[in-house]
């Protein structure tokens, strides 16, 4: 059977073997003697706080996560429990276990067999009949019914397995029962034990590797600093890093933060402006910022680049059924000559964008897009910064105090399917009603209480 | 080109006898590729030896981030079955989660049960931006999107929509920036791209020689990619407009399970059954942090970055929750109480809290805990 083939897969495949083998060492390893069980001793048994204490020496690791440890070598079979069997932990006292011998170790790449489980139990059956528990019953029941074919061959190899132990000397014998029945635990889990050969679905690999060449490669110190500088300069926005303001609503049920941070209020807070000073890509990412940019492009009378940007990511990822309205749209009221909100694009983009238009698909204006954006990013957003319009609106934003006071009850949330109910009946005001400043309109929405999204951009 | 080669060769001025040869006329092409090969070779190790840093090299001046206790703020438990994925809603408080018979929306914040589906082995779900569908599929081989209702009574499955079709098993999706595309991987060797509202194949992307086990879109300010983990032990990344493989790495020693972008787009994070965690960067086009540890020697099926990406958090095998000092490259804490595997993880979307899904059919949102205000919190839980 594959049993016989298993056991001695390189460290590389199964590196818990390399701790196995560490284990048992005589002069390193735990420490074993012989120990009494009912009525026969059983050599070579060592006890549970010695196994976590050895781990917790060898890996300089606290008695917490040697205990983990230790419990995953028992759940994978390696060690298993002589009392409390079919519970697969590790008990840091003076519980009694025993290494499993490697011939039941498990085996990597051979699934193991219902012939062989269905043997075992007809064996066990053999012995004493009315032995078998409920799951083990109900289990050779199903076998018997799909195995029918061959289970002459099953109850014959059962039969010989019992004779050939009963020539084995008694000690023998109940060591070696012992260690199967802790296998079989393992790879048939009862009901309620939790076996860590358990696993998920069967992976194919199929070996044809393509091989793809890097592109032209930065300089390694360079990028790692890069990450280290953005890690750093969020370090103050991060909630597992420093306090939410005025508190993590996960922590006292207070949804505070999540009120003054919702997308569309009126007054964001003084962290949110901050992350806005990072990079373009922050400011426009968070639909308060991006309205506070359109705002300042709207006094710089260049509010059609933003508007020209949305419009491309809107067709980019909408529907493929409205590429072609869109994608005409678009060329109608920012490209064509005369059109009009027209964006100032140099002529070489320009002349590529209106040929590809003839035949529309999503990524058709990929480089007026990125041609505006950059414009965006080097010339306005340095612009925007220094503006009356942001400088107002950081002197204005809030900075709520810390405080650590549980809230009394948590607030039910509305659902998003509302929000956006709720949203499509405000634009449908809007559009009937005229232009609008979009951000009051939100705002006077986010202060009856409810909670806003943004709107679909 | 040889004479490229030659050019840079000069810059790093290594051997100036070389760079100064001319190259004579009767010299064949041959003689011209193996030479420049060499150059190729010589340049990578010079290259290398002058850059050759680790990303806690240069992390060292850095503050270190002191003592960590988390805290358990919800223990769901009415899966009664193997969680084997979850994704959480924008609007940061619910979350769909997706086990071996269903898929069960829940309002975490406020512990209300929205919703449950019966399904099979659904290995992936997500939510949709607007809040307003989930998507879902597994071992069907197809990813369905159900739009959702206020109505708690109603029938979900009956207004399910089937958007993608692949030929083994579906092992992870993403909505995009909106409602209207999927992005799918498979076992079947495969991502793809996918309109929902006609189910039409966008995009597909070949590539990876075995099982693609998990995917991750950049942020969008980064532009259109998105990178996938395979059981070919490879990490690819992808343009979504080409198809192309555009990067791919090969550092794992075994299947990789779970891929995720640093919050900047810059680079990303693999998790993998080799026990290990690591970062790879984009630019620099390779390995920066491996995160491992000898007491760790079962796999990672599920990585996340806290907000900033100086903590990365590991779900793994052995039913703990390993969390990384991205930076140092060392650990800063270990969690314990799932009682079986822990198969998925995720922050939430405004970084306040995370939560973690298990064989044991629980999932537990947890955090950091009261943080006091100061240069060097920390935690007090």
């Amino acid at each position: 059977t594959s049993l016989a083939e298993s056991p001695f897969l390189s460290v590389r495949d199964r590196p818990e073997q390399a701790v196995m083998l560490e284990m048992q060492d005589p002069k390193t390893g735990v420490k074993s003697q012989p120990q009494k069980l009912v009525i026969t001793t059983i050599p070579h048994a060592i006890t549970g706080e010695d196994v976590v204490t050895w781990l917790a020496n060898r890996y300089t690791i606290e008695a917490e996560e040697a205990w983990a440890l230790g419990t995953m070598l028992v759940a994978f079979g390696y060690i298993y429990p002589l009392q409390d069997h079919k519970r697969l932990v590790i008990k840091p006292d003076t519980s009694l276990y025993r290494f499993q011998t490697p011939y039941f170790w498990p085996a990597q790449q051979w699934p193991v067999e219902d012939t062989d489980y269905a043997i075992y139990l007809a064996k066990r059956n053999i012995r004493k009949k009315g032995v078998l528990e409920m799951h083990e019953q109900e289990q050779y029941n199903s076998l018997h019914k799909w195995m029918n074919h061959k289970w002459d061959f099953i109850v014959m190899q059962a039969k010989e397995q019992y004779r050939a132990g009963k020539e084995r000397k008694k000690p023998d014998r109940t060591v070696f029962d012992c260690q199967e029945r802790a296998y079989w635990i393992v790879h048939r889990p009862p009901p309620g034990t939790v076996s860590a050969m358990d696993y998920g679905l069967e992976r194919m690999v199929d070996p044809n590797a393509e091989e793809v060449t890097g592109q032209s490669r930065v300089c390694v110190c360079v990028c790692v600093c890069v990450l280290v500088k953005f890690s750093i300069t969020c370090n103050k926005h991060d909630p597992f890093l420093a306090p939410c303001l005025p508190s993590n609503p996960w922590v006292t049920d207070d949804v505070t933060y999540w009120l003054l941070n919702m997308a569309n209020v009126d007054i964001p807070t003084k962290m949110r402006v901050e992350r806005w000073t990072f990079s373009f890509g922050e400011l426009l990412s968070d639909p308060r910022g991006r309205d506070d940019f359109r705002l300042f492009l709207k006094k710089e009378f260049s509010g059609e680049n933003l508007a020209f940007w949305e419009a491309c990511e809107d067709l980019k990822w909408g529907t493929a059924a409205t590429m072609n309205e869109k994608a005409q749209q678009v060329y109608k009221t920012f490209l064509a000559r005369g059109a009009p909100r027209w964006i100032n694009i140099d002529g070489k983009t320009m002349e590529v964008t209106v040929k590809g238009l003839k035949h529309p698909h999503r990524y058709v204006l990929d480089a007026a897009q990125t041609h505006i954006f950059m414009l965006m990013k080097k010339d306005s957003y340095g612009r925007y910064l220094k503006s009356p319009v942001f400088k107002d609106t950081q002197k204005k934003a809030i900075g709520p105090d810390q405080h650590r006071f549980r809230s009394v009850k948590r607030r039910p949330s509305i659902s998003p399917i509302i929000v956006r109910q709720q949203e499509k009946e405000e634009r449908a005001r809007m559009a009937t009603s005229g232009p609008v400043d979009i951000t009051q309109v939100m705002s006077k929405l986010s202060n009856k209480g409810k909670e806003v999204p943004p709107p679909k951009k | 080109s040889p004479f490229t080669i030659i050019r840079e060769y000069m810059r790093f001025s290594i051997n100036p006898e070389m760079a100064t040869q001319e190259v004579q006329p009767n010299e064949t092409l041959t003689n011209l590729k193996a030479e420049s090969d060499t150059l190729k070779t010589k340049l990578e190790d010079e290259r290398a030896k002058l850059h050759d840093v680790e990303l806690h090299q240069v992390a060292e001046k850095v503050d270190g981030l002191g003592q960590f206790i988390m805290k358990t703020r919800r223990t769901l438990k009415g899966h009664g079955n193997k969680v084997l994925c979850m994704d959480w809603c924008k609007d940061k408080r619910r979350i769909v989660s997706s086990s071996q018979v269903s898929v069960w929306i829940i309002v975490t914040f406020s512990e209300e049960h929205a919703v449950t589906m019966p399904c099979t082995w659904v290995m992936a779900c997500a939510y949709a931006p607007s809040g307003c569908a989930v998507a879902c599929g597994g071992l069907d081989n197809k990813c369905s999107v159900y739009p959702l209702s206020l109505d708690k009574n109603e029938n979900l499955a009956a207004k399910k929509k089937s958007v993608a079709m692949h030929t083994n098993y579906l092992s992870a999706c993403s909505f995009t920036n909106s409602d209207m595309q999927i992005l799918t991987s498979s076992g079947d060797g495969t991502c793809a791209l996918w309109d929902v509202e006609s189910g039409q194949l966008l995009q597909s992307f070949h590539g990876h020689a075995a099982d693609v086990l998990c995917l991750d879109l950049a942020p969008s300010e980064t532009g259109n990619t998105f990178v996938s983990g395979g059981c070919d032990k490879k990490a690819n990344v992808w343009d979504m407009r080409s198809g192309q493989c555009i990067q791919s790495f090969e550092t794992h020693e075994s299947d990789i399970n779970s891929v995720r972008y640093y919050p900047s787009g810059d680079a990303f994070a693999s998790g993998s059954d080799d026990a290990t965690c690591r970062l790879y960067d984009l630019r620099a086009d390779r390995e920066v942090a491996i995160y491992s540890k000898e007491s760790i020697i079962f796999g990672a099926s599920s990585v996340d970055f806290s907000l900033s990406g100086r903590l990365l958090f590991g779900g793994y095998n052995d039913y703990t929750i390993n969390v990384w000092d991205v930076l140092k490259g060392t650990r800063v804490s270990i969690l314990f109480g799932h009682e079986n595997r822990v198969s998925t993880l995720r922050l939430s979307p405004d970084g306040t809290a995370f939560c973690s899904g298990s064989w044991d059919h629980t999932l537990r949102v947890r955090d950091r805990g009261y943080i006091p205000k100061g240069p060097h919190s920390q935690g007090e839980g």
